[in-house]
């Protein structure tokens, strides 16, 4: 069964196209990169498979079933800005998510099961390299930093696809360094599938085992929305991917 | 010469020039009453310093021998009463109602033409309504209050809740928050602050209300007293009563400022 699997999918937007006859399906364990020119729709598709916006026609699925159509913690997010929650600190950030689940009415944990979060905690914020700043709050954190912590809030709910929307597209260059080699180890660790948009050719390639562009195959230079993009080109990858490591 | 938006005053200058106009308006009301002094010993329109002075050392040390109360001290207390009442009923109302609007949306299609509307209402044109229903009691001064700023609050309160990013919203929700939860640890929280800063503004116009109804209608309190003696035009408790009631506004404008930044230290910073 496939993780995600879409057939013939087409969005529209009044009566401009945004995509048209994306066909596209993905395996757990595979990290796929989108890529292609501002406005091709990449962000559009990375929203749907986030539940928060439905395609016109077509069929999306997800895990052989009807795609949900609200977020849920089976999938995670991390967008380039306001993923933290700047009431809380590094720690509470990340237990949030078991705080939710445990405790329906408070959203809050105490005692025994508290320490137990804690814990659990701790030691992804020991796997993002955060450990040391897990009493700060995100006003304290650098960019990169910040980032970190929005994808230890989603690894603490272990999701099976991770939608990550230019996560690194407002970090400097060095910073962004460090952010792959945490996100490939991670990848490497945990059996999820990841889908990445990014406008950086070069971390597509270095950090997806796939790689699919988007863009539009017809042009209508009167009339540019009169055609959607779709996925031009399906690449494999992981050679590179591992030669690079 | 450098330009006049680039001259910037020092740290002396700058205290210096923010007193100035005080200081030019103490030093012309204290000729102009001399000078009508000399002319009319009685004269009660700008009384001295002294005679201000006289005249609230009574009020304020004396008990009064109709009431046996100490009167500045009784009516700051039924004032404050009042309006702490007011804004704190108002508060809790813009809370609940503001956060219910700005996330829920059947809430919003719901109360927000209403809310507007109610907003719009001058509210001092259905006092008289408030004398009719509620009596000229304590309530109906408490009623005014409410009915002039929760409106405000409210607005104030839902507009903030439509600022915190939406990215944040989608991504407690990736987190598994359910709508109740989304409220009671996402919004709330993250709107207190912004609650005190929307009492801060809206203090003004509440203690608008709360003198306005005490003129009409009350037998104690700041507005009650200024406005029963404008009948002897007692200037020399009118005066001294408006300075009392600037210091308590500031007062509890800072009081609440503080609270903001030791409650949280990490409300305004990005």
């Amino acid at each position: 069964m496939k993780l995600v699997e879409a057939n013939n999918i087409r969005k529209e937007y009044g009566d401009s196209i945004v995509l048209e006859r994306v066909n596209f399906s993905m395996d757990s364990g595979e990290f796929c990169t989108l890529v292609g020119p501002s406005g091709c729709g990449k962000t559009t598709f990375l929203r749907m498979l986030l539940g928060v916006e439905t395609q016109t026609k077509g069929q999306l699925l997800f895990e052989g079933k009807e795609y949900p159509k609200e977020p849920s913690d089976e999938r995670g997010i991390v967008f380039q800005r306001y993923s933290t929650l700047s009431h809380l600190n590094v720690i509470n950030n990340v237990i949030i998510g078991l705080e939710f689940e445990k405790s329906k009415f408070f959203g809050k944990l105490f005692g025994k099961t508290k320490k137990e979060a804690y814990k659990k905690g701790l030691e992804i914020l020991k796997a993002v390299g955060l450990e040391d700043a897990k009493d700060k709050y995100p006003h304290e954190l650098s960019g990169g930093m910040k980032q970190r912590l929005s994808i230890a809030q989603s690894l603490v709910k272990e999701p099976k696809l991770l939608l990550l929307d230019e996560p690194f597209g407002a970090l400097d260059p060095g910073i962004s360094q460090d952010m792959h080699e945490l996100l490939l180890d991670i990848h490497s660790k945990l059996n999820f599938g990841v889908v990445m948009v990014t406008h950086d050719i070069s971390e597509a390639f270095k950090l997806g085992t796939r790689v699919l562009v988007f863009d539009k195959i017809k042009v209508d230079t009167e009339y540019p929305n009169r055609y959607g993009s779709t996925i031009i080109n399906d690449i494999d990858s992981s050679k590179e991917r591992k030669s690079e490591k | 010469m450098k330009r006049l938006i680039n001259q910037v005053p020092s740290k002396t200058t700058n205290l210096f020039l923010g007193l100035l106009p005080f200081l030019l308006i103490v030093i012309v009301y204290v000729t102009a009453s001399n000078t009508r002094l000399e002319q009319n010993p009685n004269d009660k329109l700008l009384p001295s310093f002294s005679k201000c002075v006289e005249t609230m050392d009574k009020m304020i040390f004396e008990k009064s021998k109709r009431s046996g109360e100490y009167i500045l001290l009784n009516d700051t207390l039924a004032s404050l009463k009042r309006l702490a009442m007011g804004v704190a009923i108002s508060a809790v109302f813009a809370l609940t109602v503001g956060i219910a609007i700005g996330v829920i949306p059947y809430v919003t299609s719901t109360m927000s033409p209403l809310i507007w509307f109610i907003s719009l209402i001058p509210t001092m044109a259905i006092l008289p309504i408030l004398f009719i229903v509620f009596g000229l009691g304590e309530v109906s001064k408490v009623v005014l209050i409410i009915l002039g700023i929760a409106p405000i609050m409210t607005r104030e309160i839902y507009q903030r809740v439509k600022e915190i990013p939406s990215e944040q919203i989608i991504k407690v929700q990736t987190l598994g928050a359910s709508t109740w939860q989304i409220i009671t640890r996402v919004i709330t929280p993250q709107i207190l602050p912004r609650l005190l800063d929307a009492i801060r503004i809206t203090l003004g116009t509440a203690w608008i209300f709360l003198i306005s109804a005490e003129a009409i209608a009350a037998t104690e309190g700041l507005g009650y007293r200024i406005f029963l003696v404008r009948r002897y035009l007692a200037m020399d408790v009118i005066l001294p009563y408006v300075l009392w009631i600037t210091l308590l506004a500031f007062l509890i404008d800072f009081i609440l400022r503080q609270f903001n930044q030791r409650l949280f230290p990490w409300f305004g910073k990005e």
